[in-house]
């Protein structure tokens, strides 16, 4: 499958090299191969049961790859627990014991990375959390728990942040939040893994999109490049001269032309319509399978 | 170190957050007062210590509160975080999953030995206050050893709780170990010296059958000698046997660290 192949770089905070794994028969990760370098914002994108929280749990050193080879910050994180004092992690749909208080369970993660226990508030202002810092968690709303999720990831500057799901049923005020961390985290040189099951809402927040289905990549780049490689045409609507309506398919250099002689024959109504990022992803899904 | 006293920590405050620690020191106290209360009342012209009977009925009392109440604490212990939900992130973090297993052990034995020494040292005072401190030694190290039984069944129930997936396969294993240490194997040992028919057993089997229940090795620690011995007629199995104080409290000991070892294990090799 068409796969722009993206140079290791020595610095790479991810290694995955052939990474394989299944559950009980079923490979839910094969032969996967790819290098995350500090500073970029890489989306995985894929259906839900398509590997991504496995690559995950990989990364994270709590399931083990049955071929392959991971390497996290510099480290087989199987067994460098010293690792992941620079990695910060958001399950998807995260869950805290509800008796604490924001503030309790913010410290408590915080002592377990080695950091004092108090004393987090810019992190909470961060999150927009500060004034149900002393709430407990039990009266927190989804968007409030992804906050103290997020908090707790942020922790202690990580070097490697991998999200996962952070925006699933998140409102589109916190998701813009959420992507203006990350982007000022990845500024400082950090990297950000995020999955999603949505090509769509990662335009203009992630700079490489890593499409993964059953558990093989069968797409890596920008989305430039995802657009350019699927070569879906664009979709141009009008209303003829005649009064008809027309719908024809138009190729990326045809566009400027066809537009052109459309105005001049007096078309009216003009919608063109490009590719969407979900037509692109599916399309990817259907060559795949094809 | 940090790391597990972290976890120790964080439990212990769970613990009192969810009104566990305070309902069942209530259990406790409440209890083991009734048994002072009845115990020490036909003590006045004995020459026995009001506090070694309080002592027998006590520790009678523990043999099946304090296993139960260890085995209630312990037996969601790993599938609870599993089951919130929080168990990948708790992993996520800089520590192993042994150093997670200990500090859970620690935390919860921290509660049972808050409620136990509370409840029973709320029976001892009233006894106290009643006939005088005469026994006192007994009873600490009635309430000591309770504790090591306490943490026996706690090791126990986080075996339990590191090997299954659930919650409620735990809660029946933890059943079934209760049952099977309180009541059954006194029961099967019992029949099985009826079926030998008046044959004398050999004194080491009898040793070993009596170490391989931390319930028998704990009564027979308590109970087997001084003036407590003579009360609850355990002195009689305690001269009998080639059992000294030293070796039941190990017993007991390795009765704790075998099963946390083994929970420890099981936990880290599991694909979470």
């Amino acid at each position: 499958m068409t796969a722009i192949i993206t140079a290791a770089p020595n610095d790479a905070t991810v290694i995955l090299e052939g990474v394989g794994k299944s559950y009980g028969g079923r490979p839910v990760v094969s032969a996967l191969s790819y290098a995350l370098p500090p500073g970029q914002v890489v989306a995985l994108v894929g259906h839900n049961g398509a590997g991504k929280t496995t690559q995950i749990k990989m990364m994270l050193g709590l399931t083990r790859p049955d071929s392959g080879r991971i390497r996290v910050l510099g480290a087989d994180p199987g067994h460098g627990r010293t690792a992941r004092a620079q990695l910060g992690y958001l399950p998807e749909s995260v869950q805290f014991h509800l008796a604490f208080t924001g503030r309790e369970t913010l410290g408590f993660y915080a002592r377990l990375k080695g950091l004092p226990t108090r004393g987090h508030d810019a992190l909470f202002a961060r999150v927009g959390l500060l004034e149900a810092a002393d709430r407990p968690v039990r009266g927190y709303s989804k968007g409030m728990r992804q906050r103290l999720g997020l908090a707790q990831a942020l922790l202690g500057r990580p070097r490697l942040l991998l999200l996962d799901e952070p925006t699933s049923g998140l409102d589109p005020a916190l998701r813009r939040e959420l992507y203006g961390i990350v982007a000022d985290l990845a500024r400082q040189g950090a990297t950000v893994l995020l999955s999603s099951h949505a090509l769509t809402e990662l335009e203009g927040h992630a700079e490489r999109v890593i499409v993964i289905n059953q558990g093989r990549k069968i797409a890596d780049g920008s989305l430039a490049e995802l657009r350019r490689l699927a070569g879906l045409p664009s979709r141009l609507r009008f209303r003829a001269s005649d009064g008809g309506l027309r719908r024809i398919d138009l190729a990326e250099a045809e566009k400027a032309a066809t537009l052109r002689a459309l105005l001049d024959t007096g078309a009216r109504e003009i919608t063109l319509e490009d590719p969407s990022l979900d037509d692109i992803y599916a399309h990817f899904l259907r060559s795949e399978a094809a | 170190m940090s790391a597990i006293l972290t976890i120790a920590r964080r439990e212990l405050a769970e613990g009192i957050r969810n009104r566990w620690v305070v309902s069942m020191t209530a259990v406790m106290a409440a209890l083991a007062s009734v048994i002072a209360a009845l115990g020490s009342a036909p003590t006045g012209s004995t020459a026995t210590g009001a506090l070694d009977v309080v002592v027998v009925g006590l520790a009678s009392l523990t043999i099946f509160l304090v296993p139960l109440i260890a085995l209630l604490l312990s037996h969601d212990s790993i599938t609870r975080e599993a089951e919130r939900g929080t168990l990948l992130l708790l992993l996520s973090h800089p520590l192993s999953r042994p150093q997670v297993v200990a500090g859970k052990f620690m935390g919860q034995l921290a509660i049972l030995a808050l409620t136990t020494v509370i409840g029973f040292g709320f029976a001892a005072g009233f006894v106290i206050w009643r006939h005088g401190a005469e026994g006192w030694q007994a009873f600490a190290m009635m309430t000591a050893i309770s504790v090591l039984l306490g943490a026996v069944f706690l090791a126990l129930g986080t075996l339990a709780s590191s090997v299954v997936q659930e919650s409620s396969t735990a809660a029946g294993i933890a059943i079934g170990l209760w049952l099977l240490f309180v009541a059954l194997y006194d029961m099967a040992l019992l029949a099985a010296l009826v079926a030998r028919g008046g044959h004398a057993v050999p004194g080491w089997i009898m040793d070993l059958a009596l170490l391989l229940n931390p319930t028998d090795a704990y009564r027979l620690l308590t109970l087997g000698e001084g003036a407590s011995a003579m009360l609850s007629g355990m002195g009689g199995v305690y001269d009998n046997s080639q059992l000294t104080p030293a070796l039941l409290a190990g017993g007991l000991l390795v009765w704790c660290v075998l099963p946390l070892a083994l929970a420890m294990t099981a936990f880290s090799r599991r694909n979470l």
